[in-house]
């Protein structure tokens, strides 16, 4: 299957989705940079110039930006840690033997199936309100006063449920792992001396790193860009103490209306994703292999 | 070092009795041989043995003491599996050396003691390699390498050869039997094969259902089978059961009588050669024999039998006799 008339006929027949997918990616990428340089606001559409590279300074001198950055950080880091250990546990006990496994494990994919706006508005109504959430009641129950949550600790509030959204894809791949390990290596690890931790750690660890390789790689892709859970619920307050780099392009550009910033935001966030994805793959990329 | 004590030992799953109650007694350095068909329980007894399953009742001793409740770690047995059950993300050294680490052992004495077992089972130039770069022997090499160097108080294995060719499953029969000579220790060995069987086995264990049929020397088994079952398991090919009107002119109720045990030539029973095997050193015939059945007969070198022919055979050898319960008389 790779002579060389047949690795050419190949490469013209992937040509056209890849030409399209070039042009796809290339035409917002180039407009977004084009606007990137310019002088650009809704407000006053005839007043457009070339103004280098204003944008880009406007928020390397915003403190707000630096901030949104360490965000940005903070909530893939955050997540990805809570996902991860909570779902290898998760996984580990929902794949013991016990009456109405089927049952347990659709109650823990359930939280997937839930719209992120749905979600946020669950937990900021049902659990993290002051009055009405189910945590002020807990707090009040023990003489406690309730935990001003979306006020005092925004972006651990926010880490708590974009963790609650992604734990069940977290929980589901790795468990899928999990139940591929055969039970002749545990067995023989028993034999062999080996007590439970140690079987964790040298068994079924090692053959579910490349499972958890790739909950990070795809957790990462779409918790740089997490954006409704802010909206909903802090709008990136108080203050800019929950802004995000996608969330603060937003305010750029539908608050201030100015498309010049928010283009050079644009090409910020694709360069931070950029840098994240060289050192992911340079660290774990390893994983993937054979 | 390595005697062990089965005691009516039982074993259900849910409402299936698969062992409902076995007595045996293993000495240390024997090797012994489970054989049976499948699904008789073979696994299951040596699991039970090596601590992977419960009893349900019974008693297991190990070098006098009970073992019954003993976790596998603590029973100083070690075990080859069917599938090597190598751990695939670590080298060849680290394989061999994993009981040893889980022991604590410091690491210059687990180094010495890993080159010492690949040096015996020739894997000196594979450790640094993982399972997955090597062939099935040496992977089966691996697993023993393993279970040699935790210097364990019995061995056991369960169809470790199963998964490698004819060729090899010869060469690995061998090099066991020698660990076997060299270690003298106990080992317990579950098979299919009956070459595997008879060949490194000083006792050999029939299980059938769960129950013990027969336990004996090789030989032994060959040339006294106490019951029908066992008559008919051990030899390649099949012993030759006959009842009826030839079986009551020797007082019993089934006679019978081994393919080698038959001559082909004048004798009393005539018949037409269905099938005929030639494999060079033996002749395997299929006869049809009229008022006996259908006849295996074994006979050394070629002979000139085809499809079709009518030939004489004559019984040339012991005659087993079994009574109406299929006991041997
Ligand atoms: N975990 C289990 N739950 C229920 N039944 C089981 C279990 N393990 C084994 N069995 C049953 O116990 C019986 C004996 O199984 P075992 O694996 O010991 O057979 P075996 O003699 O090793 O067969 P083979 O030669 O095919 O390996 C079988 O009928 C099997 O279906
Ligand atoms: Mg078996």
């Amino acid at each position: 299957m790779s002579t060389h008339s047949s690795r050419l006929a190949a490469r013209m027949m992937v040509a056209p989705s890849v030409v399209l997918l070039l042009i796809w990616m290339i035409v917002p990428l180039a407009m977004t940079l084009y606007y990137s340089f310019r002088f650009y606001r809704l407000l006053s559409p005839d007043r457009t110039n070339w103004v280098g590279f204003n944008n880009y300074l406007w928020f390397f001198n915003s403190p707000d930006f630096w901030l949104a950055l360490f965000n940005t950080l903070a909530l893939v880091g955050g997540v990805l840690f809570i996902t991860v250990v909570l779902g290898t546990l998760i996984a580990l006990l929902i794949d013991q033997p016990i009456k109405g496994q089927g049952f347990l494990r659709i109650l823990v994919i359930a939280p997937f199936f839930v719209m992120p706006p749905v979600a946020a508005s669950i937990w900021e109504n049902l659990f993290m309100h002051p009055q009405n959430g189910l945590f002020a009641a807990v707090a009040q129950g023990f003489g406690a006063q309730p935990i001003l949550f979306l006020e005092q600790y925004p972006m651990w509030s926010i880490i708590g449920i974009v963790s609650w959204e992604w734990l069940p894809f977290a929980t589901l791949i790795l468990l899928t792992a999990l139940q591929s390990l055969s039970s002749e290596q545990l067995e023989a690890a028993e034999m062999d001396g080996a007590s439970p931790f140690a079987r964790f750690r040298y068994i079924i660890l090692p053959h579910m790193t490349r499972a958890i390789t790739v909950v990070i790689l795809i957790q990462t892709i779409f918790l740089l860009g997490i954006f409704g859970e802010i909206f909903t619920t802090t709008q990136g307050g108080p203050g800019s103490a929950s802004t995000t780099l996608p969330y603060m392009i937003f305010k750029q550009a539908i608050a201030a209306k100015d498309i010049g910033r928010a283009a050079a935001g644009g090409i910020i966030a694709v360069i931070l994703a950029n840098i994240v994805a060289y050192f992911l793959m340079r660290g774990l990329g390893r994983n993937l292999e054979n | 070092m390595g005697k062990i004590q089965l005691t009516k030992v039982r074993k259900s799953f849910g409402e299936v009795d698969v062992i409902p109650g076995i007595d045996l007694t293993i000495e240390n350095g024997e090797f012994v041989v489970f054989v049976g068909p499948s699904g008789c329980g073979k696994s299951t007894l040596l699991r039970l043995i090596a601590g992977l399953e419960d009893t349900t009742s019974g008693v297991i001793d190990i070098d006098g003491k009970d073992a019954t409740n003993l976790p596998p770690a603590k029973r100083g047995l070690a075990m080859v599996f069917q599938s090597y059950a190598l751990y695939p993300h670590m080298t060849v050294r680290k394989n061999i050396g994993f009981p040893l680490k889980m022991a604590g052992m410091d690491p210059a004495e687990q180094d010495k003691r890993v080159e010492r077992a690949a040096k015996v089972l020739n894997l000196s130039n594979y450790l640094d390699r993982r399972p997955g770069q090597l062939s099935g022997g040496q992977r089966q090499r691996v697993a023993i390498g393993r279970a040699i160097v935790r210097e364990p108080a019995a061995f056991l294995f369960d169809e470790p050869l199963s998964n490698l060719d004819a060729a090899l499953r010869v060469g690995m029969r061998q090099e066991i039997s020698e660990l076997h000579q060299s270690l003298k220790t106990t080992m317990i060995y579950v098979t299919h094969d009956q070459v595997e069987a008879m060949t490194m086995a000083d006792k050999i264990v029939v299980l059938n259902a769960g129950h013990i049929e027969q336990v004996g020397a090789p030989l032994e088994l060959y040339n006294f089978p106490r019951n029908l079952f066992v008559a008919g398991f051990i030899g390649s090919p099949k012993m030759n059961l006959i009842e009826g009107a030839e079986a009551a002119k020797h007082n019993a109720h089934t006679i019978g009588i081994r393919p080698e045990h038959i001559t082909v030539g004048d004798g009393p029973w005539e018949g037409v050669v269905g099938l005929s095997e030639h494999l060079g050193s033996d002749s395997f015939l299929k006869v049809a024999v009229e008022g006996l059945g259908t006849m295996t007969v074994r006979a050394p070198g070629e002979v000139h039998a085809r499809h079709g022919d009518r030939i004489r055979l004559a019984p040339a050898g012991k005659i087993h006799r079994f009574d109406t319960n299929g006991l041997a008389i």
